[in-house]
């Protein structure tokens, strides 16, 4: 059986990556079962997506504990414990990173004899309006390593689980998943069916008594306040809100209030500012502000210019 | 034969629609939204005649189904979790009304502290209502057993509301290949809806489940709710039949895997069930003569059913995704109370694990296979015992540590 997770963040079309993907095994002739994992539904948060492939009819189910491939679509994950990447990769693992580091610099950094491949991350972007793709991208490179997958499949499966898209966006995505996938034609085949989980020899579970508690310890209680200040959901953004202030007429009654995060302050000079710490990049400010004085524009492009800047 | 990939929540959708149902009260709550999203879809583009209407609560949704059951249409309604308890009120007034229709219950883990993923204490809320209640393990079971609801609920020996149960994420939101059975298969095995005496109309009164106020007129029409709900039993066997014959599938009260000739079997409901399937493969490999027994229908309860297909084995372990506070799993109780006083009983131990979509991974299946055989063969009786490891208290205790620190700062004792 094929046991495949996926890791990225709300939006970044991972569930749908998960489901491209099963698609394409279903119409190799495989038996299939694809599921995402999240928690309450996030922009920007911790998910995963899960597929398993066989030729028989499959009974496992939930959290893949013993992965053949994980694709990390997002390496800001890779600190984030919710997120639990490195769960179950052992030697016998496939590890695709969608990263401009190398595959060196990750076996160094997660201290695994996996076998590390990256997925050059898209170059730079020009267009601000254009999404990056970045589940169809994983979906398209995934499908190459697993060997199985013929590029015609990948293509039936791409347009069916893209069918609402418009044809522009359907070509777009199908161009990111062709490219990846023939990116990874030197690694063709190089994720190996995993085996049946023997109950000959196994780990054993490290099962613990409960003690008991008494309530002032047990009571799933915060006392202290406003400790979600302490989440950076910052780095939840896959999008970057960002005020041209030459334009903004200082209108901030409506970006301030109007923001779910109340991730919008009001200076002393009455200018507006985004906190982002906190700004999730949900863009309710960019749609709503009035001159139109609030660009979006993609995190990773908006943290190079940071880093330029600052060197 | 048109054989797709379904979440469980389209695999209800699509069960609602062939089911060709005329009225779908409905409201959201996750995991179950996907199930009405898609039938609205559906409506609105007159894929499906007939109607859905948002209400503004579960309690008024579960009225609303149950009033429009009782003019004689075909109703189907699904909620979720903390939905269903803000129904419950109407789940336990509805079944006396003896008018048919089919909830689905994508089971979600109950408050508090609040979650989200799988877990049985929602429906077992339900438990003594007078709903039957059916539990799904695959995609496809869901589907099926939305028809073959329809059928027992609308039975004239029957005439009692439904639960279909599925598992939140394990199931809702997970796609498996699903076969869909044509239209007209389904209409044969599914007719429209004969109301007979079920006709409550406007401008010609009729008083439901009227006030009696006295204890035996109101004991002679639970008690006959109750008998309603056993007579399913017989009924459930000869529909299963016909569902066979028209669909091929077998379906039934009790699923048993390889439990014949078992020494060691696992008693679960649901998608989890599946997992215990697979670990008793592997066990048969590693030389453990494990098998599975799972009830599908749990209301009504088919005890004479388990008695036979547990009598003589060593070791039962009922793992109970659900937790009754004070008293412990409630699968492994009434499952004690089914055994009890047989002569040739098994071991019958009690594990608590799933609460809360906790994931059972296969190495936890084999370990509890080997040592309740370890038990059995002592002649003892493990106590009850939580699925939960070290790993997972290090990380409560993470947060703990957490909030010692916060109780410092707020100057209390830690």
């Amino acid at each position: 059986m094929y046991r495949i997770r996926f890791h990225g963040r709300g939006g970044q079309g991972i569930k749908t990556a998960g489901r491209i993907l099963g698609t394409a095994f279903f119409e190799e002739g495989f038996e299939v079962q694809d599921a995402p994992i999240y928690g309450a539904e996030r922009r920007g948060a911790p998910m995963f997506a899960y597929v398993r492939a066989a030729r028989a009819p499959i009974q496992e189910r939930g959290v893949i504990t013993h992965p053949d491939l994980v694709v990390v679509a997002d390496e800001t994950l890779v600190p984030v414990p919710a997120a639990n990447l490195m769960l179950g990769v052992t030697a016998d693992t496939v590890l695709l990173l969608n990263s401009g580091e190398t595959p060196d610099t990750w076996r160094q950094r997660l201290n695994t004899g996996a076998t590390v491949i990256a997925l050059p991350v898209a170059d730079a972007i020009t267009d601000r309006a254009a999404l990056p793709h970045i589940g169809t991208r994983c979906t398209g490179a995934a499908a190459r390593l697993l060997g199985v997958i013929s590029r015609a499949a990948l293509e039936r499966a791409l347009r069916t689980e893209l069918r609402a898209l418009d044809d522009a966006s359907l070509k777009a995505n199908l161009d990111e998943a062709f490219r990846a996938f023939d990116a990874m034609a030197a690694h063709e085949g190089v994720v190996h069916e995993g085996a049946a989980i023997s109950a000959r020899a196994y780990e054993a579970p490290d099962w613990t008594d409960l003690p008991f508690e008494p309530a002032r310890v047990a009571a799933p209680d915060i006392f202290a306040p406003a400790t979600s200040v302490q989440v950076r959901t910052g780095l939840w953004r896959t999008m970057r809100p960002v005020i041209d202030y030459a334009h903004c007429h200082r209108c901030v009654w409506v970006c301030s209030t109007l923001c779910p995060d109340s991730a919008i302050h009001v200076r002393a000079d009455g200018a507006p500012e985004i906190d982002y710490e906190h700004c999730k990049g949900c863009l309710v400010c960019a749609a709503v502000c009035p001159p139109h004085a609030i660009q979006a524009v993609p995190e990773h492009e908006a943290a190079k210019i940071e880093a330029g800047g600052a060197g | 034969m048109n054989r797709q990939l379904l979440t469980g929540n389209a695999a209800a959708a699509w069960g609602a629609r062939l089911a060709q149902v005329d009225y779908v009260p409905a409201f959201p709550i996750t995991p179950q939204t996907e199930i009405i999203e898609t039938l609205a879809r559906w409506f609105e583009r007159g894929e499906m005649t007939g109607r859905l209407t948002m209400l503004e609560s579960e309690h008024s949704m579960v009225t609303a189904a149950a009033a429009a059951a009782a003019t004689g249409v075909r109703v189907f309604t699904a909620t979720s979790s903390q939905g269903l308890l803000y129904a419950m009120e109407m789940v336990f007034t509805v079944p006396g009304w003896r008018a048919p229709f089919v909830l689905v219950n994508v089971s979600r883990g109950l408050a508090s502290p609040i979650t989200l993923e799988s877990d049985h204490n929602d429906v077992l809320a339900t438990r003594d209502s007078g709903f039957l209640q059916v539990h799904c393990a695959t995609c496809q079971e869901v589907l099926d057993h939305v028809l073959l609801a329809y059928r027992i609920a609308e039975d004239s020996r029957v005439r009692l509301p439904v639960i279909v149960n599925l598992d939140g994420f394990t199931l809702s939101f997970t796609r498996e290949p699903v076969d869909l059975p044509a239209a007209e298969a389904v209409q044969q095995f599914l007719p429209p809806f004969d109301p007979q005496n079920v006709r409550f109309r406007a401008s010609k009164p009729v008083s439901q489940a009227v006030a009696v106020l006295a204890g035996s007129p109101y004991s002679y029409f639970r008690y006959e709710t109750h008998l309603a709900a056993q007579q399913a039993l017989s009924v459930l066997d000869e529909i299963a039949e016909q569902f066979f014959q028209a669909f091929g599938r077998r379906t039934g009260p009790l699923a048993t895997y390889r439990s014949e000739d078992a020494d060691m079997v696992f008693v679960m409901i649901g998608a989890g069930a599946t997992k215990a399937c697979e670990a008793a493969d592997r066990l048969r490999e590693a030389g453990v003569a494990a098998g599975v027994v799972r009830p599908r229908w749990l209301r009504p309860y088919p005890a004479a059913a388990l008695r036979a297909a547990l009598a003589g084995k060593k070791a039962v372990a009922v793992i109970d995704q659900d937790l009754s506070m004070g008293q412990g799993g409630v699968l492994h109780a009434e499952l004690a109370a089914a055994l009890y006083g047989m002569p040739n009983a098994p071991m019958l131990a009690s594990i608590i694990g799933g609460l809360g979509g906790r994931n059972i991974p296969p190495e936890e299946f084999y370990e509890i296979a080997k040592r309740m055989l370890g038990f059995a063969a002592r002649g003892e009786t493990p106590p009850p015992q939580l699925l939960f490891t070290e790993r997972e208290l290090r990380q409560v205790r993470k947060l703990q540590a957490i909030a010692v620190v916060e109780r410092k700062e707020l100057g209390e004792k830690p």
